[in-house]
């Protein structure tokens, strides 16, 4: 498509998601500061105070009410936004679920932070991961540039009549967050275009017609077919989620799926992999190629709702499936990804084997030697005539 | 599994990547440096990287912070193991910290240091490497005013790398540093790095 800005600007993670949130200029912004998040408010504290944005910015006492103000600036009928990291995004907790059941369309930057304890202010998966069951549709970025463009595609999931629920974009703290990297951006102009004017659905502030929202509801009430109606909007965001990606990849010329499958087709070995992992990831692949090995791989990018079915498809061809996991589901059989995945692939016939590998934990770096170690368990299990162990394999690991 | 990283990505010969690690302490600047290299690296057309490696951020604590340059876009996030290019702002962390670590034999070492490159190797003990030194705090001290290393560090580093030439960086500082600071200190800063490019030494 002609008229696409090409100019490239060398900015942070948190700049990226900034200069989103300011051409997105939402009606109110309520947040609190946590690190690594901090420089995106700080960034849009900042904008409001210079006039760049007429947001509504309201700073709160803890993220608890950071969520709580948003939920009611939305149910009021506002377009509104917050940000948030580990700690912070673990106090949101309980409103994170009453934010989804109220259906409304609250987009959140999700800046990837391991929870405490030990302390720890380092990057991996298990802040949002913990929160995959809480109605919220779930997007994550793998770079700069997606930190930008799921930011921008979220307002749109968020608010399409079919699915009105809150979404939440990731992007890896620190490695991005914190890293200067490249952004191309879309104009002012054509963010506003894209995500066209907002429309209150049932709002408070609407005297002529009153409503209630979030009432007590009774042991016989309609709680559960609330729940039914929660998750049927779920499964139609799929399809709106490929929509908002196919008219977003019109007009940046950057195309995205439910997932992004890398040197898949002919794969008999594949690893699947979520975040900034995902491009040296894509490098051992290349290298793996180079020397006759069948490698290929998948980048997670939506996880709620998650795309089963694509997934099993992809992944049809592939023996040995690798899963790698930036966060832990103590006692499970694997990573909350590796969980999805093996589920996914049960009804495969024949039906690959799936082995989970857990990486990264609070900040421990993954290098391509790592990744290499990982396929190369799965080449082996691969050329076995049994079925390898499905036992938790870690990825540089500190134990000898 | 084991630990061993012996990371390909690392190797500077690769692909036209240039990985460069910079040691300082909190304060000198070397995360404004490690960026200012990447948007120069932006100017010339490359593809561009550049991260600290977080930890307490108090000034005057030992800090690492990441460059990476490449002709081709760059898709790797890990830290730098192999670095072609190691920049000490702060001579006194050559006493505590192996800045050398990784480094292969013929990495570009560039220390802030009123010493000659000699001096620095006796003092220190220091093997392998090409070393260079400048006088960069002083530098700063006489040009800016103020004794922050970091922009007659870039001075010295585009002489001896030649990544950029010299002119695209003055002409960058009059562009960046324009927009955030008085006429003053954007000319003090270009004074150092001409200063620092025509003062580094090597051995």
């Amino acid at each position: 498509m002609s008229g696409q800005n090409t100019e490239t600007l060398a900015v942070t993670g948190n700049e990226a998601a900034a200069e989103a949130m300011r051409q997105i200029d939402p009606d109110v912004v309520c947040a609190y500061p946590i690190t690594p998040q901090t420089e995106v408010v700080q960034l849009y504290a900042q904008m409001v105070a210079d006039g760049k944005v007429s947001s509504e910015f309201v700073t709160v006492e803890s993220e608890h009410s950071a969520m709580s103000a948003v939920i009611g600036a939305a149910a009021g009928g506002a377009r509104t936004m917050t940000a948030t990291s580990s700690q912070g995004f673990a106090l949101m907790w309980e409103l994170l679920f009453v934010a989804s059941s109220y259906r409304l369309p609250i987009v959140m930057t999700t800046v990837n932070r391991a929870l405490s304890g030990p302390i720890n202010i380092h990057c991996d998966h298990s802040d949002s991961m913990g929160g995959r069951d809480s109605g919220w549709i779930q997007l994550y970025g793998e770079n700069h540039q997606q930190a930008y463009d799921n930011c921008i595609q979220a307002v749109r999931i968020a608010e399409h009549l079919e699915v009105r629920l809150p979404v939440m974009h990731m992007y890896d703290g620190y490695v991005i967050s914190g890293a200067i990297g490249p952004l191309v951006m879309l104009s002012d102009d054509q963010v506003q275009d894209f995500i066209g004017p907002f429309t209150a659905v049932n709002p408070l502030l609407d005297p002529k017609r009153p409503v209630t929202v979030g009432p007590f509801d009774g042991l016989h009430g309609w709680y559960f077919e609330h729940k039914v109606a929660q998750n049927r909007a779920m499964d139609r965001a799929l399809k709106v989620i490929q929509d908002v990606a196919d008219e977003y990849g019109e007009l940046s010329g950057r195309h995205y799926g439910l997932f992004e499958p890398y040197r898949l087709d002919d794969a008999e070995i594949a690893i699947v992999v979520v975040g900034s992992t995902a491009g040296t990831t894509r490098l051992v692949v290349d290298k793996l190629r180079a020397k006759g090995v069948k490698a290929g791989m998948i980048r997670m990018r939506v996880f709620r709702p998650f795309p089963h079915a694509a997934y099993a498809s992809a992944l049809e061809h592939v023996k040995v499936v690798g899963v790698l996991d930036r966060a832990d589901s103590f006692g499970a059989q694997g990573g909350p990804l590796f969980l999805e995945i093996r589920a996914a692939l049960y009804d495969n016939d024949p039906r690959p084997q799936v082995l989970p590998f857990i990486y990264g934990l609070g900040g421990r770096d993954i290098f391509p030697d790592n990744i290499e170690q990982a396929f190369a368990v799965l080449e082996k299990a691969a050329q076995e005539k049994g079925r390898t162990s499905t036992g938790r394999r870690y990825l540089n690991l500190r134990e000898d | 599994m084991s630990t061993t990283r012996t990371s390909e990505a690392g190797d500077r010969t690769g692909e036209g990547l240039t990985e460069i690690r910079w040691h300082a302490r909190g304060g000198q600047g070397a995360v404004t440096a490690a960026k200012m290299v990447a948007e120069l690296a932006l100017g010339q057309g490359k593809h561009f990287q550049a991260f600290p490696e977080y930890g307490p951020e108090r000034s005057g604590a030992p800090i690492v912070a990441f460059t990476r340059v490449s002709d081709e876009p760059i898709q790797i996030y890990s830290g730098v193991e192999h670095p072609g290019i190691v920049v000490v702002l702060d001579p006194s962390l050559l006493s505590n910290i192996d800045v050398m670590k990784g480094a292969p034999d013929d990495a570009i070492v560039l220390v802030n240091s009123e010493m000659a490159p000699a001096e620095v190797r006796r003092k220190y003990g220091l093997k392998g490497g090409r070393l260079f030194t400048v006088p960069a705090t002083r530098i700063a001290a006489e040009t800016i005013r103020r004794p922050i290393p970091n922009t007659p560090m870039v001075g010295a580093l585009t002489r001896i790398t030649g990544l950029f030439p010299i002119d695209k960086v003055v002409e960058f500082l009059r562009a960046d540093f324009g927009k955030k600071f008085p006429p003053k200190v954007v000319e003090g800063n270009i004074a150092a790095i001409m200063r620092a490019y025509e003062e580094v030494q090597g051995e």
